[in-house]
């Protein structure tokens, strides 16, 4: 098995007051061991959600998850405790994420504690070695999280997730709520570590030039569906559905002079609650036409590994059938 | 690296440092220390009644009641002409041990069954509330009351009886606390990393919500030692001859027009002791509190 994570058909719907909330829809990808895949959407498209679905901390609706080969769509308690010393989770905000009553070893000492790793002299110096390789001067050994900038505290993070040697971390948003010259630090310090231990990511984020940097496989999201998923490389190239043109368009280009033409989306975004047989961006398509609104359309391969779900996607793109 | 290498020793000693860390936060906080030097005064009273004051604090001097203070009698006497002082004294005893061991006990099964409500939700949080309710629905006095009718007039059942009108405000004040906590985002991380349930109250949700518990705590605490004296005023209280603050206070209410210092003795020995608990039990809130600066 090539594939470290598969996973096919996911759906996770959250029951609200105003009705059943598809934040997760159908979706499926898979991510070569010891790669990255980036996905990205605007807020509340259910990216953070799919992520957490994936790991286990929602629990899912529908559709299945292959891990290293075995079946993980359902896992008792303690199949899951096990399972969790294989996959990680990096949070978004490291000033919430991190108990503000533990010190810095005791939060990175965490994972080995509960998984009675080691202890005593060992457990020791097993957090020292850690704090060493996310780059945490060992003078910090007994601060507290508070005492300590952004950058530092996404370290005590990165450090938590690694501390069980997992094969698999879900990065989600960790470099949005840092400054710009630490968000650099610490992708290539996650890069850095991917080499080493070869891990597998999957790396959720809004930002278009930090997952251009990370993903080998790109994944675009919107509400809940996927809507393009190709190389990343590809994507800034070539890309085809609607969506993902008007994504990428409204990424800022460092240049005073330089002016390009912006596709601009407008209309309403169609509600997550309850949606209708339909395509959800047939509301602000511009090519949007009748079957748009009758039916959801599937996702397609259109040349080898660039999926797309469109379904005017070679008239848009004035593509030949079977290319 | 050189340097990072130098720094393991002081590391070393600093390892089992917490403890250390609270006490000295703790000690900077002049008032919390003030307070914890009254309660040692307490405690010492408590423990040595017979040596600082009379040993029999039974014996009258009916020629003398009501009487001022005096070289005598240093607080004056009371409707039977016994020492004022003396049982003060030995009240300390029976009046700290029933407040603090109701508070405990009280505290005990009511953040049990707070957090465990709190953290799970759902039918746990709606069956033990339904619990508490009945348990708040019942004024604390006739609570009291129908329990020592029911089970007789002893310090055991008193302490019980007091700690049973107390569970349902620390379990609503830790539920309510525990919720605030329950959805933070490094609870999450903790499930992510594949912590117990009970792991996540215990070091993670607890901690955190323990501020407004420790308040209760010293609120708590007052309210028992009152509770004592409304016990004793039905005559449900402790015994007759052992000297108790809450007695004191309800035997003098009578006569408080003619003698107030009858009252104002038991009465500032009651405030000074929830005083005394109430500043260390912020001082204790904010020496717990890593955020605080030193």
């Amino acid at each position: 098995m090539s594939n470290l994570l598969e996973v096919k058909n996911l759906k996770k719907y959250f029951k609200t007051n105003r009705g059943l909330l598809h934040a997760v829809d159908d979706v499926s990808f898979t991510i070569p061991r010891g790669k990255t895949l980036g996905i990205v959407g605007e807020s509340g498209c259910g990216k953070s959600t799919l992520g957490r679905t994936v790991i286990h901390l929602h629990e899912k609706t529908s559709g299945q998850i292959l891990f290293d080969g075995k079946d993980i769509s359902d896992v008792d308690k303690h199949q899951l405790k096990a399972l969790r010393e294989d996959m990680q989770m990096i949070f978004q905000d490291p000033f919430s994420s991190l108990n503000p009553r533990m010190s810095v070893s005791q939060l990175i000492a965490e994972p080995l504690l509960i998984y009675k790793k080691c202890s005593g002299k060992e457990l020791e110096q097993t957090v020292m070695q850690l704090m060493d390789t996310v780059g945490l001067a060992q003078r910090l050994y007994n601060s507290y999280p508070h005492e300590l900038d952004g950058g530092r505290r996404q370290r005590i993070g990165i450090a938590r997730a690694l501390a069980l040697s997992p094969k698999f971390i879900v990065c989600d948003e960790p470099v949005s709520a840092l400054d710009v010259s630490i968000q650099a630090q610490i992708i290539n310090l996650m890069q850095d570590l991917q080499e080493e231990h070869q891990l597998t990511y999957m790396f959720i984020t809004h930002d278009m030039s930090v997952v251009r940097h990370i993903s080998d496989d790109i994944m675009v999201m919107y509400l809940g569906m996927m809507v393009e998923c190709c190389d990343s490389e590809e994507i800034f190239h070539n890309r085809f559905h609607p969506y993902t043109k008007a994504l990428l368009d409204a990424v800022p280009i460092p240049q005073v002079r330089e002016k390009k033409e912006r596709r601009l989306i407008k209309g309403e975004i169609t509600s997550p609650i309850h949606p209708g047989d339909e395509c959800r961006f047939a509301k602000r398509c511009p090519y949007a036409d009748q079957i748009c609104f009758e039916k959801t359309p599937v996702s397609e391969e259109i040349c080898p590994g660039h999926f797309v779900s469109c379904h005017h996607v070679r008239e848009i793109n004035h593509l030949q059938e079977n290319k | 690296m050189e340097k990072e290498k130098q720094s393991t020793p002081v590391i070393h000693k600093k390892k089992n440092s917490q403890f250390r860390n609270i006490l000295r936060r703790f000690m900077k906080n002049q008032t919390a220390v003030f307070g914890l030097v009254i309660i040692f005064l307490l405690v010492i009273f408590a423990l040595f009644p017979s040596q600082l004051s009379h040993a029999d604090y039974t014996v009258q001097d009916l020629a003398n009641r009501y009487s001022g203070p005096s070289a005598e009698h240093w607080l004056g006497t009371d409707e039977l002409g016994r020492d004022m002082y003396t049982r003060i004294v030995w009240g300390c005893r029976t009046s700290l041990t029933i407040g603090l061991a109701s508070v405990a006990i009280a505290c005990a099964i009511g953040v049990t069954l707070g957090t465990l409500a709190g953290y799970f939700g759902g039918v746990l949080d709606n069956v033990l509330m339904r619990i508490v309710d009945i348990l708040m629905a019942v004024p604390n006095l006739l609570l009291g009351i129908s329990i020592v009718a029911a089970l007789g007039n002893s310090i055991t059942v008193l302490v019980f009886a007091i700690a049973l009108g107390n569970i349902a405000a620390f379990s609503r004040v830790t539920r309510s606390s525990v919720i605030t906590v329950r959805d933070t985002e490094y609870v999450e991380a903790a499930r992510a990393t594949g912590a117990s349930d009970g792991r996540i109250m215990w070091k993670y949700v607890l901690p955190n919500a323990l501020a407004p518990i420790i308040v209760q705590v010293t609120t708590s605490l007052a309210g028992s030692i009152l509770n004592i004296s409304g016990l004793s005023f039905v005559g449900l209280g402790v015994p007759a001859p052992t000297p108790e603050w809450g007695s004191m206070l309800s035997n003098a209410r009578t006569i408080m027009r003619d003698y107030p210092l009858q009252i104002m003795f038991p009465g500032i020995a009651i405030m000074l002791t929830v005083f005394a608990f109430n500043l260390f039990g912020d001082g204790l809130r904010d020496a717990l509190d890593p955020r605080l600066k030193n």
